[in-house]
């Protein structure tokens, strides 16, 4: 999968990895982060 | 397509499952939806591999020294397989 030019939805988790860090890490592989959030079930 | 940071396979596949084929629960409002969207764990070998590798330790590498990652990339092929086509790269 190619994240290049992609729309990524990023959904984190607070006990595993963040959304902020996944759009991070999308953003720099080339890809368009239109939604991020992060769950917490605790 | 869809990016996961979830913390095992049970909660990657309820969310991937929703994603793809519907909740699985039936529990919610995607009960019966089919989405068919492509998704991917943030630490499976081809995301991981398009990311700078400072980056990655930086923003990753702590949870994913804790994560079973393996499991996860499983469970994750398990569903993107049982999505067919709808959720392959191809067509994502």
């Amino acid at each position: 999968m190619d994240l290049r030019g992609r729309q990524v939805i990023a959904i984190g988790e607070r006990d595993g990895v963040p959304g902020p860090a996944l759009a991070r890490c999308a953003e720099l592989a080339g890809a368009e982060v239109i939604l991020q959030m992060t769950h917490c079930f605790v | 397509m869809v990016l996961l940071g979830t913390p095992n396979p049970e909660s990657s596949r309820l969310v991937a499952l929703t994603l793809t084929e519907g909740d699985p629960t039936w529990a919610g409002p995607l009960a019966g939806v089919r989405l068919e969207l492509p998704v991917f764990h943030i630490t499976e070998e081809s995301i991981k591999a398009q990311v700078p590798p400072e980056v990655y330790e930086a923003q990753v590498g702590l949870a994913e020294a804790v994560l079973d990652t393996r499991a996860i990339r499983e469970t994750l092929e398990d569903v993107r397989a049982r999505a067919g086509a709808g959720a392959k790269e191809e067509t994502a």
